[in-house]
């Protein structure tokens, strides 16, 4: 009886287990089904082609360009900046600090904790800041911002990395003479090159997606921006702002927009997943 | 010696800038607290934290700031949606971990992949287009409630899918850091596979599975754009899940920018930034230090 009792309560945890997992892969189906559904019908050349016209928030004519290109704008912008002040910390941890494991565990730890910072928070104060210093919203405050945020997942990602590099690599490289700065860059560096694009990838994806934190900082704007210190729209805030909106037509645009958006986004985590892919068929192994 | 002259000058080049960066990161928090709470002191200085975080009235123009009811808004959205994600993503984590195949992982990988990656107003527009109409049309007639469907389950629903891939990912690992001598002794024994799973996994991984909960609230009680589309954002305590809600990040959203005028108000929403970064930051340290704790000892 017992063990009948047993196997019962494992058939029916074991059901419980199918459906929890199906229900997570159902979920992502339903919502690209549910933005494909709503989006498709709406999206034409022209939204994707032109900057709003006059009236384009009535549901006149126009486009959501301005935002598009404000986006890959500010997410390029941020990412290139957390690029430059992530890739030293990676390479610092798993170079320079590779025998002082408490203080590379502490870095780590430190970095897990500026991960969960809410967006919204550095938005408000990167907007504060901006107040302080006098500086308007622009695109320029709009990249800080974001990088700020994107900085601790990209140093993580690169450093998962840098982690796998076979000590022995780094010891061959300093046994030649390399100074340390020579082994990070000229070895590490390169042996990751296709790890480091996917953490790159990876970031631009968040920087694209992200609204809380600049929606204070770059400001909105219906002209493609020129310079860093013009205000620059963003498709997550062209999507807000559309959907708020009480006329058919224009929350017709922000399921559409939100349809380039997850376009956008997809084709990111998939060259991501691609190269990262690739990246472990070409790995040297020791 | 037939050194290039210019190589141990970049080298100490780069060794600067590394340690800049390195500083900077590690100075970057500090500076957040250090500001916010700079902003907030003004709103600091009138009012005692207790009147401010348990008094009810709202009412800018009146210099009246009281934050219950938005805090009381964000613990209700964030830990329903704790309690709708965390079932669903222990059986899922247990599955694939312990019984999936290696086809059903490549299939989830992906799957929990494009999850992570789908952006926060993204999710929002979804709850507008399937979550709300839901709950208006379907879910609330069953409790004979009257709603426009703008409730606090709504923002709970969408806020559990949006941290799934979070806290799955991190269950996973947790899962497959016990190491599996432990499973086969127990499995050796006579045990069968789900009394291993339950008594042998399940408890040697309790602290892990504690933590990864632990990392999800946190991250859910910060999200901003999806929760306040679908959330109703009304000033009011909310009594039940079919009730309009408007929690903090929210509340920060939605007014920044029209508060410049009132010194005060820009002080209290500089409070709520702050509020947010403390609470987010402790739950983080303690379920981090946790998970590391956890991984050591085992």
């Amino acid at each position: 009886m017992m063990i009948k009792r047993k196997k019962i309560e494992e058939k029916i945890f074991k059901v419980l287990m199918v459906l929890a997992t199906m229900t997570i892969a159902f979920a992502l189906m339903l919502i690209i089904y549910s933005i494909l559904y709503k989006g498709l019908p709406s999206l034409s050349w022209e939204m994707i082609s032109q900057t709003p016209k006059g009236g384009f928030y009535f549901g006149k004519e126009g486009g959501i360009l301005n935002a598009i290109i404000g986006s890959l704008y500010l997410s390029i912008g941020a990412t290139f900046l957390a690029f430059i002040v992530g890739l030293p910390v990676a390479l610092y941890i798993n170079v320079h600090l590779v025998k002082r494991k408490k203080i590379v565990n502490a870095i780590r730890f430190f970095l897990d904790l500026l991960w969960g910072v809410p967006s919204i928070v550095y938005g408000a104060f990167g907007f504060s800041l901006m107040i302080y210093m006098g500086i308007r919203t622009s695109l320029l405050a709009g990249i800080i911002t974001v990088a700020f945020l994107i900085i601790p997942i990209m140093i993580r990602a690169m450093d998962e990395v840098f982690k796998e590099v076979p000590r022995g690599l780094m010891e061959a490289a300093f046994s030649l003479g390399s100074t340390k700065s020579e082994t990070a860059y000229k070895i590490f560096f390169r042996q990751c090159v296709p790890g480091v694009i996917t953490a790159i990838l990876l970031s631009l994806g968040r920087g694209i997606g992200d609204a809380a934190s600049v929606m204070f900082t770059t400001g909105y704007t219906d002209h493609i921006p020129t310079s860093l210190t013009q205000p620059t729209a963003t498709l997550p805030l062209s999507i807000f702002f559309q959907l708020s909106s009480p006329i058919p037509e224009v929350q017709n645009r922000a399921y559409a927009s939100a349809l380039v958006l997850t376009i956008i986004i997809l084709i990111i985590s998939l060259s991501a997943r691609m190269i990262s892919g690739k990246y472990q068929k070409n790995k040297i192994n020791f | 010696m037939s050194i290039k002259p210019g190589r141990n000058i970049r080298n100490r080049f780069h060794n600067i800038w590394m340690l800049i960066c390195i500083l900077l990161i590690v100075l970057m928090p500090v500076i957040l607290a250090f500001g916010l709470y700079f902003k907030a002191s003004l709103l600091l200085s009138d009012n005692s934290v207790f009147s401010l975080l348990f008094s009810k009235d709202w009412q800018p123009s009146k210099q009246n700031f009281g934050f219950y009811s938005f805090i009381l808004s964000s613990l209700w959205i964030t830990i329903l949606s704790l309690a709708i994600c965390a079932p669903v993503c222990l059986l899922s984590a247990i599955y694939l971990t312990q019984y999936a195949r290696s086809n059903v992982l490549k299939l989830m990988h992906p799957v929990i992949d494009i999850l992570a990656g789908i952006p926060s107003v993204i999710y929002g527009v979804w709850g507008i287009i399937v979550i709300v109409p839901l709950i208006a049309n379907h879910i609330a007639p069953l409790f004979d409630v009257e709603t426009s469907g703008y409730t606090i389950i709504a923002g709970a629903i969408v806020l559990a899918i949006m941290i799934i891939p979070f806290v799955l990912n991190i269950l996973i690992e947790v899962f497959n850091t016990i190491p599996e001598q432990l499973t086969e002794a127990s499995l050796s024994l006579g045990a069968s596979k789900w009394e291993t799973i339950k008594f042998v996994l399940f408890r040697k991984a309790f602290p892990g599975i504690i933590s990864a909960f632990g990392l999800g609230l946190s991250r859910a009680f910060g999200e901003t754009i999806a929760v306040l589309m679908v959330v109703g954002n009304v000033v009011k305590v909310p009594k039940g899940i079919f009730q309009p809600g408007y929690p903090l990040p929210a509340l920060i959203a939605n007014n920044y920018g029209e508060m410049m005028s009132i010194p005060m108000y820009d002080s209290a929403l500089m409070m709520a930034a702050l509020i947010l970064f403390v609470v987010v930051l402790l739950f983080n340290f303690a379920s981090r230090f946790a998970i590391t704790r956890f991984e050591l000892r085992i």
